[in-house]
């Protein structure tokens, strides 16, 4: 246990200081800067790049409603809008189907099927988003459009949400595809979250003659939700970053919307289509005041999630 | 335990043993990589016997199926042994006519293609420039409605209104008052433009603000504040767009309508005449063109839009290659290269031509083609004159 504590942390208590292993040691710990160094660095290119927007359009950016390259305007409150609702809409679909599945495979599976599944589940993560993007272009928008968005409509038609006529490639469409793309996200670190439950919790509730159905409400879920709340603020991070399956469902439509059902535009996507057209330093300036608009959000969506289940899971190991 | 174990396996390491493997993945690998290096000729450039040029030009995807068409003729053409010079391979990257201008003009590219002419700003911001019409395009309105057949009579007006969701549904007065005995839906219309910067969309615009005064300027644009609508990328974006939505309407330029086969309205000319978008209405609308700029000065009032003449298509615009007068300004410009990029501006405006038509772009007319040749002669590379042949 010694010697092993002094292999691995041989930065401190060094047994061998031989030349190689000094050699060895600057280049990592230059390596492990340098990552640090590029994010600083690109925060400041980003900066340097948008300061003409930042400098003609100041606050008025983030609240203005038009994108217009004839007259040189440009405001972002249309892209985050959209970005807030796909992103919504992602979470309110996602979250309890990742939520079942993760309670399926940590409760309720068997073994057999438990390995598969997680698998597959996980699978579907390193599906390339172009690809749910063409799914969504193809299959997803003419189903939403035939079959799903009337479905909806007959039902919860009265709500201004809902309504316009249907046409596949809208906000809805972008948002469902956002659902299933952060479900695999949600639902793995959900699961661990579960996992980290200690048995004794679930021992304590059956024993107090609860079933199966209230120790998981109970003694399960209770115990893991700051775990589970981190892992949806993780699918959140992906949600808010997502281009190109949004792109390519979403409509493309610079403006507001009232409706789910009609088009619009998430900062990301804005940018993905517009990045090669930016003819004056100020659009250029536009599209990279957007870029650092989302670079902060995703910052920090991810920061605080990691907080949340870093802290769940750590707490999690040591009850057990 | 633990300890010991690892230890071992340190040690294992350490020895040689295990490291056999990933010796031998690391010859696999390296005698990969040197075998696709020499096959794709990275390391013996001129292995074919012919030097090779590669010029680069982004922009419009208008004329974009004819010069991915040039560059495949051309590399042909210039890779046989009888034809003097190097291999020339022409890369045109099809991506707007707005990006092509912020290209060309960040000097990034060799030439760009635009179908807007270049404003008075974006002329001050890259001197210098040629105007090289290299052919001339229609943008058709094409829709998708089950029950009509192609050739639905639209007015321009009608047009911009509907572009404007001033007319949103197909069986509004304006349109049933041009096609007595057309039974129309009654169902909403849905609008796709360009969601990217596009000469085509600054084409249809001006065309709108033309014969609509409800279609402002603040509305003429390669990239406009659109009122209505569904955005998609590219003529074929939109066009795909259009297919694939039920009761839309789209503007589309007539190459990428006829190779999808798409319904297209007919609309009403200057001289009060239907036409349908095709080859010879096109080159009707360009013959109309009295007596162009200089290739080197502002063309930024061209327009063919409108054009009088009874067969004339009124949405008809020419399309330009951006080329700079002298060619050093750019930092991978070589004389070489400069008299094989004058080469092939000249088959394009020659030769290249034939190619034209099968792929539904009308021919240059003799006025422009006579035009160009003085554009394409008055290139320098450091001062020097270029012969093109």
């Amino acid at each position: 246990m010694h010697a092993l504590r002094i292999l691995r942390g041989g930065t401190r208590a060094r047994l061998s200081a031989t030349p190689g292993d000094l050699v060895f040691e600057g280049l990592s710990t230059l390596v492990a800067l340098s990552v640090v160094g590029l994010l600083v660095v690109i925060t400041v290119i980003l900066y340097l790049v948008a300061q003409e927007s930042i400098r003609v359009n100041g606050l008025r950016f983030l609240t203005d409603t038009i994108w217009d390259s004839v007259s040189q305007r440009f405001g972002a409150a249309p892209f985050i809008y959209g970005m807030l609702v796909t992103s919504g809409i992602a979470l309110l679909l996602g979250v309890p189907v990742s939520l079942g599945i993760a309670i399926f495979l940590s409760e309720l599976a068997p073994p057999w099927l438990r390995i598969p599944l997680t698998f597959i589940v996980e699978l579907l993560a390193a599906v390339p988003s172009v690809v749910y993007g063409l799914w969504g272009i193809f299959v997803l928008g003419p189903a939403m459009r035939i079959y799903i968005e009337p479905g909806v409509q007959s039902v919860l038609g009265f709500l201004p949400l809902f309504q316009g006529r249907p046409i596949g490639s809208d906000v809805f469409t972008a948002g469902v595809i956002l659902a299933i793309m952060i479900i695999p996200t949600i639902s793995a670190v959900s699961r661990e979250a579960l996992l980290a439950v200690p048995d004794s919790q679930r021992e304590a509730a059956l024993s107090l003659g609860a079933t199966r159905w209230e120790t998981t409400r109970l003694a399960v879920l209770r115990y893991a939700r700051a775990g589970i709340f981190g892992a949806s603020i993780l699918g959140l991070g992906r949600a808010v970053g997502e281009t190109m399956a949004v792109t390519m469902t979403i409509g493309n439509r610079a403006a507001f919307f009232g409706s789910l059902f009609e088009p619009g535009q998430t900062i990301a996507s804005q940018i993905a289509g517009r990045w090669l057209d930016a003819s004056t330093p100020l659009e250029l300036g536009a599209l990279v005041e957007l870029g650092l608009i989302l670079m902060l959000v995703s910052l920090i969506i991810n920061a605080f999630a990691r907080l949340l289940v870093g802290r769940f899971l750590r707490v999690g190991e040591g009850a057990e | 335990m633990a300890t010991t174990e690892e230890m071992e396996k340190l040690q294992r390491g350490r020895s040689g043993r295990g490291r056999l493997p990933v010796v031998v993945a690391v010859i696999v690998i390296a005698v990969i990589l040197i075998a696709v290096a020499a096959y794709a000729g990275w390391l013996f450039p001129s292995g074919g016997g012919k030097a090779k040029v590669t010029l680069n030009g982004a922009g419009a995807t208008f004329p974009c199926p004819l010069i991915t068409k040039w560059s495949s003729e051309y590399a042909n053409m210039t890779k046989s042994t009888t034809i003097p010079g190097p291999q020339v391979t022409v890369n045109y990257n099809c991506v707007g006519s707005g990006a092509g201008v912020s290209q060309i003009t960040r000097r990034t590219v060799d030439f760009a293609g635009s179908d807007a002419p270049l404003s008075p700003s974006e002329r001050a911001a890259a001197p210098n420039l040629l105007h090289i019409p290299e052919t001339i395009g229609a943008v058709t309105a094409a829709y998708n409605v089950a029950e009509l057949s192609t050739g639905l009579k639209l007015t321009g007006f009608t047009l911009a209104e509907i572009f404007r969701g001033t007319i949103t549904q197909w069986n509004s007065p304006n349109i049933s008052a041009d096609n007595v005995g057309v039974t129309l839906p009654a169902r909403p219309i849905q609008v796709v433009h360009r969601s990217d910067s596009s000469g085509t969309t600054f084409v249809f615009t001006s065309y709108l603000h033309l014969v609509n005064p409800g279609w402002t300027a603040s509305l003429v644009g390669k990239a406009p504040n659109w009122p209505v609508g569904i955005g998609a990328q590219g003529n074929a974006g939109v066009a795909g767009k259009i297919q694939t939505t039920p009761d839309s309407i789209g503007y589309v330029e007539l190459a990428y309508t006829v190779a999808n086969n798409m319904k297209v309205a007919q609309l009403k000319n200057h001289d009060g005449q239907w036409v349908s978008p095709s080859l010879a209405a096109t080159a009707a609308a360009a013959a109309a063109l009295a007596s162009p700029p200089p290739p080197d000065g502002d063309w930024s009032s061209v327009s063919i839009l409108d054009a009088p003449g009874a067969t004339s298509y009124p949405i008809a615009s020419l399309t330009y290659l951006l080329v700079y007068k002298e060619l050093n300004v750019l930092t991978a410009m070589d004389g070489t290269k400069a008299q094989s990029f004058v080469n092939f501006l000249w088959w394009a405006i020659h030769g290249g031509q034939d190619l034209s038509e099968p792929l539904t772009f009308p021919r240059l007319t003799t006025g422009l083609v006579t035009l160009n040749e003085g554009a394409i002669r008055s290139i320098t590379f450091n001062g020097q004159t270029l012969n093109p042949t």
